[in-house]
């Protein structure tokens, strides 16, 4: 049974303290949460793409990671993992690392990094079967450049390159399901989740990535208070509304078979994930409910399709 | 004994690699290099060599790979031509500045656009200032020579650099020739093992690659890979010894063909130094004092060497395979000028750009450089095409 307590109290923290990640960021809970995940014994190359994560934890001649760690480029943080993950295979396999001890591969990039930049990158990787775990840190735009639009900004929010102006009133595209993507890999194991409540949801599904052998995709809802405009002690309920609205569903896959983790017994209108956010707050004018609908209209049906597909793929199982 | 093959330079390259046996080799296919990846898959699946062979989606990645296997602790190689290389380039520069000594096998072609899939070197220029060690190889023998000689350079404590092994796409890397192979013991041995200080995968010393590196410390690091450069050119001659005794072939930084004597020399690199060492025999059996350097190591530029061994001529003609797009020289006229000029040695030196996207180079076009060369009165402009088509 997973507790809170015992794992922030027996498992040290592989991620320090002294990064300067901003107070009220999602990512760095992210990060901690996820490595606390690893076996005490193993050890872990961490790849970080470009962004904020990597400028803020690794500024020579400091790091806050107490495991290896590679930064190479904006894009390639998949493909420079597969690299080291194909050299552990093959110094294994030669006898030229010692037999008793176990590495785990495991990649952080933001939405930039893995929705648009590193997709083509990430693809290849999982496609290729590396055991690594891909663990994305969502905030929904370039944040470590100041705020502009990724494929991973909801419709209708204000960015510095979809600024909410008078003709056009902020992004005006849907944004890519990129776990849906990922599912398409047919990858061992792909899962959506965020830092909500005691982080059970994070923690055990980090973990159950991490064992699996093969490709592995985590994506992460990680609230950026600058980029979405919300008071820093508000990053918990944040979490919490995305996942209670249903905009942000917290789910698994499995060897192809949908598990959705969290049910909410009393869905909540999507408006109240949007209020307390700057970056929506032009959809709250008169006039423009037309927005919130819409944005309604997306959530309600992507819910019902992954309510289908953990039906359809459930019942494929069970047959 | 050494084996007596007959073998194109792609193959010869891979077989150089089957030697080698690194850890890693991360590869994307582009013509003219694509047989290398493809005969060393044979080689992996196999069961010829102990290497991962990572398939890559792109050239971008398998430079990435490259970067993280050798940053793992392993032995990483690839082998790219023209636009892979260009895609590479970022990831160029991010593996000699992280300092790992990853060997490249270059199959030079002409980068796009238009598109064009024949020889030129504007890959290989493309990326001359990245703190790569590039060696360039006239023939099949030298790009094997190369190869084994690369690991021993590049990985050297005093080093730590990426090196590239240049030869003429098509020219060389299609064309079937006699070559002397070594015994694969004697290969392992001349290589050795790759032992690096620290690595990734040290469960004992995490570290840290690829930081950010602000104002406090950027430029002193950049200092040391300039330094890193500069040893290399010790190293890079030792080797060469070592390697001379072990197969009686000489390699130095450049190969002087007829120059100590020659009034008119004709510089250039890879294949073509064939072709200008027929024209050198047929100019000199008419009493012409003509001469060729060949320049082996591109980067480390030896300039101070080629500056002295030019010293005198009555003439020099720098070839470079590239289009001229600059409004001053190609990149190998530009660094032989400026070698002779810091030593103030004065010699009229004229620039062809020639062969561009697999133009042939024959021996009509070298005479001609060479008789420009004996009536040159004009030097207002330096900047000539050689094999162009005037209508």
């Amino acid at each position: 049974m997973y507790n809170v307590k015992e794992v922030v109290a027996n498992k040290p923290s592989r991620f320090t303290s002294g990064h300067r990640m901003c107070a009220g960021c999602g990512a760095p809970a992210v990060a901690r949460m996820v490595l606390r995940a690893v076996n005490e014994n193993d050890h872990v190359v961490v790849s970080n793409a470009t962004g904020c994560m990597e400028v803020s934890t690794c500024i020579y001649p400091y790091t806050a990671w107490t495991d290896s760690y590679i930064h190479t480029a904006f894009e390639s943080a998949s493909a420079t993992e597969s690299g080291v993950e194909a050299a552990y295979k093959s110094l294994k396999k030669q006898g030229k690392l010692p037999e008793n001890e176990n590495t785990k591969f495991i990649v952080f990039g933001g939405d930039g990094g893995t929705y648009d930049i590193g997709i083509q990158s990430l693809s290849g990787a999982m496609e290729r079967g590396h055991d690594m775990t891909y663990v994305c840190y969502d905030n929904g735009a370039y944040m470590n450049t100041g705020i502009q639009r990724s494929s991973a900004t909801p419709r209708f929010a204000d960015t510095t390159t979809s600024p909410a102006g008078s003709v056009i009133p902020g992004k005006m595209q849907p944004r890519k399901d990129l776990t849906e993507i990922m599912c398409a890999h047919h990858l061992p194991y792909v899962a959506q989740t965020a830092a909500v409540g005691n982080f059970k949801d994070l923690y055990e599904k980090a973990e159950k990535a991490i064992n699996i052998k093969g490709g592995k995709f985590l994506n992460v809802l990680a609230p950026c208070p600058r980029g979405w405009g919300y008071a820093t002690e508000d990053l918990m309920l944040i979490n919490k509304l995305a996942v209670e609205t249903c905009w942000w569903p917290l789910y698994e896959v499995e060897n192809g078979v949908y598990h959705i983790t969290y049910k909410p017994a009393n869905k909540l209108p999507v408006e109240e994930f949007l209020k307390p956010q700057k970056r929506f707050k032009h959809l709250f004018k008169p006039g423009n409910e037309w927005m919130i609908e819409e944005l309604q209209k997306e959530t309600d049906l992507r819910w019902n399709e992954l309510l289908a597909k953990e039906e359809m793929t459930n019942k494929n199982v069970n047959e | 004994m050494s084996i007596r093959e007959r073998l194109s330079g792609n193959e010869a390259t891979a077989y150089a690699m089957k030697q080698i046996n690194p850890d890693v080799v991360a590869a994307f296919p582009i013509t003219p290099s694509t047989e290398i990846p493809q005969y060393f898959s044979s080689y992996v699946d196999n069961g010829q060599v102990d290497t991962e062979f990572v398939a890559v989606e792109s050239e971008h990645s398998a430079m990435s790979a490259c970067i993280g296997a050798e940053a793992a602790g392993a032995r990483a190689m690839t082998a790219t031509s023209a636009n892979g290389l260009e895609y590479m380039w970022e990831m160029i520069q991010i593996a000699s500045s992280s300092r790992l000594p990853i060997v490249l096998a270059l199959v030079d072609r002409a980068i796009s656009g238009p598109l064009n899939i024949h020889c030129d070197h504007t890959d290989a220029m493309a990326v001359k200032d990245s703190g790569w060690i590039m060696l360039f190889s006239e023939t099949n023998q030298e790009a094997y020579d190369n190869m084994i000689m690369a690991h021993r350079i590049a990985e050297n404590k005093d080093v730590m650099l990426p090196l590239m092994v240049c030869q003429d796409g098509f020219i060389t890397s299609h064309a079937i020739e006699n070559i002397e192979l070594l015994e694969d013991e004697k290969v392992k041995e001349f290589v050795g093992t790759y032992k690096p200080e620290h690595y990734l995968l040290n469960k004992k010393e995490p570290i840290a690659v690829g930081p950010m590196d602000l104002q406090p410390y950027l430029m002193e690091h950049k200092r040391q890979q300039h330094q890193a450069m500069e040893n290399a050119r010790k190293v890079i001659a030792d080797v060469a010894l070592d390697f001379e005794k072990m197969t009686g072939r000489k390699y130095e930084f450049f190969e002087g063909y007829k120059l100590e004597d020659a009034e008119y020399v004709a510089v250039c690199m890879n294949s073509t130094a064939g072709t200008v060492k027929n024209v050198v025999d047929n100019l000199r059996e008419n009493g012409i004092k003509a001469g060729l350097l060949k320049i082996r190591v591109f980067r480390p530029f030896p300039g101070d060497l080629i500056a002295k061994a030019l010293e005198g001529k009555k003439a020099v003609a720098v070839l470079d395979r590239v289009p001229l797009l600059n409004g001053t020289g190609g990149p190998l006229y530009e660094d032989v000028v400026s070698s002779m000029f810091t030593q103030n040695i004065m010699v009229p030196t004229i620039n062809y750009s020639y062969g561009i996207g697999g133009r042939d180079v024959t021996e009509d076009q070298i005479h001609k450089v060479y008789e420009d060369l004996q009536n040159l009165k004009d030097m207002s402009n330096p900047y000539r095409f050689l094999g162009l088509r005037e209508n």
